[in-house]
């Protein structure tokens, strides 16, 4: 952190309220949030569910407008989505209707530009996907189909990644698997990467710096260094080290229950710690 | 991708080439015509001809006369022998048919995607659609001819009238379809509004579309038959009236026939453009 002062922010978010108008009252899903991510950091993001994480990421990348505060790519304020953010969504979001290579070359599509066949090319052979180009997202696994969506992400070259809870609904081999490949790429590329999870373990294996949002509305509670050198194996996470941190950010999480709630509507919902 | 969608990796194995999983991607074609063993050929192809020999054989056996019930031999001379003197009137129908449909379903298409896209405009005009819908058209068709005439135009009309809003409310219950996470995706990109349409909403809505197209242009045919029997001296409705009039029902039964293979078309030309575009669709 105090080298990050130093320097701007690769992305930074000042100060980020957000409030949903809703038929049943407003919402207030993020108060006064501030965050700065460095270049080539990886971030993660945990916290209670409900707590405004995908409220977070939808707002750094331009999709959703925020009700105030702002958020700045290389110091420049963003008002809408940036070419140089690539976003992973929930689940792979790959259009079924086309087949790999199609869903690819689909930001090239509305860019209006020629896609860059050897980097794709690259991509590909890097998350092993190769000689499945004509396959629809139906006849791959989820971690196939994530994969896909990653290439897709990475395409036009971003220097932020948005990765939003992207593994949470494969099994966690896979999730395994897909976390060395997201660390694989970050070693490739460099990447400045934010990355929303449910797993605490997800976040400590990947990150370079944890941050626990409160419960909604949600504001940066904690953060942690993960201090482990890359690339990291999974022996890491049998260390006592591992074993403690996770433990103080499951207690941060969960102790957010017992505390008094703020001032908008009680959560009724039960936290959970996924595996 | 909502929910169920997802694929687990371990299902991989049993997955194989992917045919599995795509044994129910046809949604609403899913009941159609597949391919079939030589073994299944023979045992429909039999089937067929202990029904149609039992027919043949009862109507034969009790002395049913001509005027009530027709054997299948008889029907198939007739559909020999009358079929150059159909031919025209098939060709009349099919003008009729065509051209109101691709009226109607155009009108229905364009109206669909674009009052999916102001859903306060859309609540105004809901009531009517329905309306339009329920509505069967060919009591219109005694007016249309006292305005235009016995020629081809109450007909065309007609046809568009019952294949527009069959269009078009399928069409618009497919452009309704919203997915925000695949609009995030594209306006993630920059995409223009035209772009998410013809991008994501469009292909979206194809297979509820080709639906529309399927379920108005059976309507079309109903409706064309329908207002040929009202009046004017043409087309394959008109024929019906003739032929029970003067009963000749092996011809009447021919006509029937005719009418019934056009049915079948239509239904298997959408169920293969279906196959063809709209097998993404789980």
């Amino acid at each position: 952190m105090n080298a990050g002062s130093a320097t701007t922010p690769k992305l930074g978010v000042q100060a980020a309220t957000k409030v949903y108008y809703t038929a049943s009252g407003d919402l207030l899903a993020l108060d006064r949030c501030s965050l700065d991510v460095h270049a080539n950091e990886i971030v993660s993001i945990v916290g209670p569910s409900g707590c405004g994480k995908t409220t977070l990421l939808w707002s750094m990348s331009g999709l959703h407008r925020l009700t105030s505060g702002g958020v700045r790519l290389d110091g420049k304020e963003i008002s809408g989505p940036h070419p140089d953010i690539g976003i992973v969504f929930q689940e792979a979001n790959l259009l079924p209707w086309r087949n790999l290579d199609a869903n690819i070359h689909f930001p090239f599509e509305i860019k209006g530009e020629k896609p860059d066949r050897a980097w794709i090319a690259h991509l590909i052979n890097r998350v092993g996907l190769d000689g499945f180009g004509g396959k629809f997202p139906r006849e791959l696994s989820g971690g196939m189909q994530q994969r896909a969506a990653i290439v897709r992400a990475l395409a036009l070259k971003p220097s932020v990644l948005l990765m939003d809870e992207p593994f949470g609904a494969l099994d966690s081999f896979t999730r395994e698997e897909m976390n060395r490949l997201v660390e694989e790429i970050w070693l490739d590329t460099k990447t400045t990467i934010v990355f929303i999870t449910h797993s605490i373990e997800e976040a400590i294996f990947l990150s370079d710096r944890v941050v626990v949002l409160s419960a909604r509305p949600g504001r940066v509670a904690k953060e942690y260094r993960v201090p482990f050198a890359r690339p990291r194996s999974l022996e890491i996470m049998a260390t006592k080290e591992v074993f403690d941190l996770t433990n103080k950010i499951k207690m941060d999480i969960v102790g957010e229950r017992s505390r008094p709630k703020a001032p908008d509507r009680p959560t009724a919902e039960i936290v959970r710690i996924r595996p | 991708m909502s929910g169920g969608d997802a694929i687990p990796e371990f299902s991989k194995a049993k997955a194989g080439d992917g045919h599995d999983v795509s044994l129910t991607n046809l949604s609403a074609f899913a009941s159609g015509p597949g391919i079939r063993s030589g073994k299944e050929v023979a045992a429909i192809l039999i089937v067929a001809v202990i029904i149609i020999g039992g027919i043949e054989l009862a109507l034969r056996l009790f002395q049913v006369p001509l005027y009530i019930m027709p054997p299948p031999s008889s029907i198939a001379y007739a559909l020999f022998d009358e079929f150059p003197l159909i031919a025209p009137h098939l060709g009349y129908t099919l003008v009729e048919l065509i051209s109101g449909f691709a009226i109607g379903a155009v009108i229905g298409l364009v109206l669909a995607a674009v009052i999916t896209q102001f859903p306060f405009a859309e609540k105004i005009v809901a009531p009517y659609i329905l309306l339009l819908v329920t509505t069967p058209m060919l009591a219109l068709v005694p007016l249309l001819i006292l305005r235009f005439g016995f020629g081809y135009t109450p007909r065309i009309i007609a046809v568009a009238l019952a294949a527009g809003p069959m269009v078009m409310i399928n069409a618009a219950t497919g452009f309704r379809r919203v997915d925000s996470a695949k609009i995030a995706l594209a306006r993630s990109y920059g995409a223009s509004t035209l772009q998410i349409f013809w991008k994501i909403r469009a292909p979206m809505a194809l297979p509820m579309i080709l639906v529309g197209l399927m379920i108005g242009a059976i309507f079309g045919l109903l409706t064309a038959v329908g207002a040929e029997m009202v009046g004017g001296g043409f087309g394959l409705g008109n024929r019906l009236t003739t032929y029970s009039s003067m009963i000749q029902m092996p011809q009447f039964f021919a006509v029937v026939l005719i009418l019934s293979t056009l049915g079948i078309l239509i239904y298997v030309l959408f169920f293969l453009i279906g196959k063809k575009w709209a097998s993404w669709e789980a």
